[in-house]
């Protein structure tokens, strides 16, 4: 078989071009993906936050900045506390004095003494990270230094955070802030390093009323999934899309 | 709290109301100055095109020191992203690994391609002029003269072929540079716009109508910024001529042909700008969604003096006049170009700061006290003098470019 050099180059091109465009077909996973793919998730972490039991005693805030290093005094908080109060006129005064850290020990609300004859309904609701299932920071990030995890926790990469503030911009609920010390983005991630140990976030553990819990959503035997597969909750702001994952029992309408 | 802790944003913000405990104004000054600085780069290169592909020949004078002009401001338009960031040392990271979910990641791609089109189309159009300037300072003697020499050969990259065919090949690359160069300067700057417009949260920037704002008052401020340009530095060197004793040859001052042909494409993209704000105004107070309690009160209440007295009565509608009136003047012209640059500012500062003027529970408001005397880097940075240093970085650098590129030529005389 005589095989001239254009032929033998053309060949080679064939077989070789045969053999890779397959291949590029093929997507390789690492074995974190491979195992999600073929697996389903065997957690997606929510919470639960009841409240008709909260107190608005500020152990939860107080837990959190010791828990995760938010230095105490810094105006910035990864959760907080509002306090309603509603009149009779229909007004609705809203206060997080330190985001609830020392509780509600002052009656004036935005340097306004209430009448307590006029009060017609007041509560407490703490807030948190929604840890949305269509997180719109992790969209917006320009260099995904924030990022979901398998079972539905935002976390942020505080060594690659360039600190350019887009996802604190893109959050709806306003839980993100520039940390004072590491000068990169920061919020709740339901104290991550605790919760995949087993263990409860801080502020669960901290709250004396049970007002806050953590589940897992995909273990129907969890009794945080049990509350909210079967009882009427409430989440915060769903026209935003981000389809947020903190649910609420006994949500009041003027809850912002 | 330790006096070396800070909290950004706590320096310069005043809350009212009820407004959650994280919210603060992150993005301040140097954001207003980000669209700012890239909308005048936008629009000066939008001018020069106007000459370079559509042939408006009464425009080959304001034509050329644009295309210089927006290169000197283009490094300023990456300047002010590069000051807000709270680490800026990763600057980088976008071009690392780039999440292309985010409308940020592109940045770093879309200027490097829009400053490759600038600075080749600078080479094109010059080319022939750094050809002559090595001829012409060959075998001269002196170290200013062989630096400049070394400089001019640089600068040609070795194209010394100055024949009619070369020329001609060098106008058509000028001229397809500066075509594409239309689309990418807007594209530059309607990302800016989309950079806002699509962040959810906040019920003042979310339009699907803001990038093609941006872009109208981009162009509106480029043609701005580079005419008034052209008429100070014109202006100013017919005077310092008039006042010298040896100078022989009469200078001309700014041209009013080039003047008055420029401020009727100002006119027309003034009132697209315009027509576009009221759009979005009017969609806003007819839908009446959510926020716009909210949206109202900042507007026709906290803002209005932002809004409608310094954007729309001074910044559009008087230059507007002005420009329209009978028998215009260069020095009217002037105060109009003012106006107008002062009102694309109030712009991009109503909406950056005016977007962060009530907080996301509908239930507050915050009050932006831009720093003016600064007592740290970050009140340097994000407050006055920052903004400051900002503006002045492109007079400087045009300066040192328009030594080696000249691009204020009048009838004639090289200056």
């Amino acid at each position: 078989m005589t095989c001239s050099r254009r032929q033998f180059l053309k060949n080679t091109v064939t077989t070789t071009l045969a053999a890779v465009l397959p291949a590029t077909a093929v997507v390789f996973l690492t074995p974190q993906e491979l195992r999600a793919a073929i697996e389903n998730k065997k957690t997606r972490w929510v919470f639960l936050v009841d409240t008709n039991k909260c107190v608005g005693c500020g152990m939860c805030v107080k837990a959190c900045k010791l828990e995760n290093e938010i230095p105490y005094d810094a105006p910035v908080t990864r959760t907080w506390i509002e306090r309603y109060v509603v009149t009779r006129d229909g007004e609705v005064h809203i206060d997080s004095p330190l985001g609830g850290r020392d509780g509600f020990i002052n009656d004036k609300i935005q340097d306004e003494v209430i009448n307590p004859e006029d009060i017609t309904k007041a509560f407490f609701v703490p807030k948190l990270c929604n840890q949305c299932e269509n997180p719109p920071c992790v969209q917006v990030c320009p260099v995904g230094a924030t990022y979901q995890t398998d079972d539905g926790v935002v976390l942020i990469d505080r060594n690659w955070c360039i600190g350019c503030g887009y996802c604190i911009m893109a959050c709806p609920y306003g839980v993100r802030f520039f940390h004072p010390v590491t000068k990169t983005a920061d919020k709740c991630n339901f104290c991550y390093h605790r919760i995949s140990k087993g263990l409860e976030p801080a502020c669960v553990q901290a709250c004396a009323f049970d007002a806050r819990k953590l589940g897992n959503l995909k273990d129907p035997d969890d009794p945080v999934t049990q509350v909210i597969t079967s009882e009427r909750v409430a989440v915060l702001k769903d026209e935003y899309g981000t389809k947020p994952h903190v649910f609420y029992l006994g949500l009041d309408e003027n809850v912002r | 709290m330790s006096p070396d802790l800070v909290v950004h944003g706590v320096e310069w913000t005043v809350k009212e109301l009820f407004v959650y405990p994280n919210e603060y104004i992150y993005w301040s000054i140097q954001i207003v100055m980000y669209p700012y600085m890239t909308g005048l780069v936008a629009g000066a290169f939008v001018l020069s095109s106007l000459y370079h592909v559509f042939d408006q020949k009464a425009l080959k004078n304001i034509a050329e020191f644009s295309l210089v002009f927006s290169l000197a401001l283009l490094p300023v338009a990456a300047l002010p992203l590069l000051l807000h960031l709270q680490q800026p040392t990763r600057a980088m990271e976008p071009l690392l690994t780039p999440h292309f979910t985010s409308a940020i990641a592109a940045f770093g791609i879309v200027f490097t391609t829009y400053a490759l089109i600038v600075v080749s189309e600078i080479w094109f159009v010059y080319r022939k002029y750094f050809v002559e300037q090595v001829q012409a300072l060959k075998g001269k003697s002196g170290l200013g003269n062989s630096m400049n020499r070394t400089i001019y050969l640089v600068l040609t990259m070795g194209a010394f072929d100055v024949g009619e065919e070369a020329i001609a090949a060098d106008k058509k690359a000028a001229k397809i540079l500066a075509g594409v160069g239309i689309p990418v300067a807007c594209f530059l700057h309607g990302y800016a716009g989309f950079i806002f417009g699509s962040v959810k949260a906040n019920a003042l920037w979310m339009s699907p109508l803001m990038p093609v704002i941006f872009i109208m008052s981009a162009v509106v401020s480029g043609i701005a910024l580079c005419m008034l340009t052209y008429i100070v530095i014109m202006e100013w060197r017919a005077f310092r001529n008039r006042r010298g004793t040896s100078g022989a040859i009469k200078l001309p001052g700014a041209e009013e042909k080039v003047v008055f042909e420029a401020g009727r494409y100002l006119l027309g993209f003034l009132v697209a700008a315009i027509s576009l704000e009221m759009l979005d105004l009017i969609f806003r107070g007819y839908t009446a969604m959510k926020s716009w309690d909210i949206l109202r009160s900042v507007m026709y209440g906290k803002d209005f003096v932002n809004i409608f007295f310094l954007q729309y009565t001074m910044g559009n509608l008087v230059p507007f006049i002005l420009l329209l009136l009978p028998k215009l003047t260069i020095r009217r012209t002037v105060v109009a170009l003012i106006l107008v640059l002062f009102g694309v500012f109030m712009m991009r500062w109503n909406v950056v700061i005016g977007g962060q003027a009530f907080s996301l529970s509908f239930s507050g408001y915050m009050h932006y006290k831009i720093p003016i005397i600064p007592h740290s880097l970050e009140t340097y940075k994000e407050g006055l003098f920052g903004a400051l240093t900002v503006i002045a970085i492109p007079f400087i650098l045009f300066s040192v470019i328009n030594r080696f590129v000249p691009s204020l030529k009048s009838e004639g005389h090289d200056l």
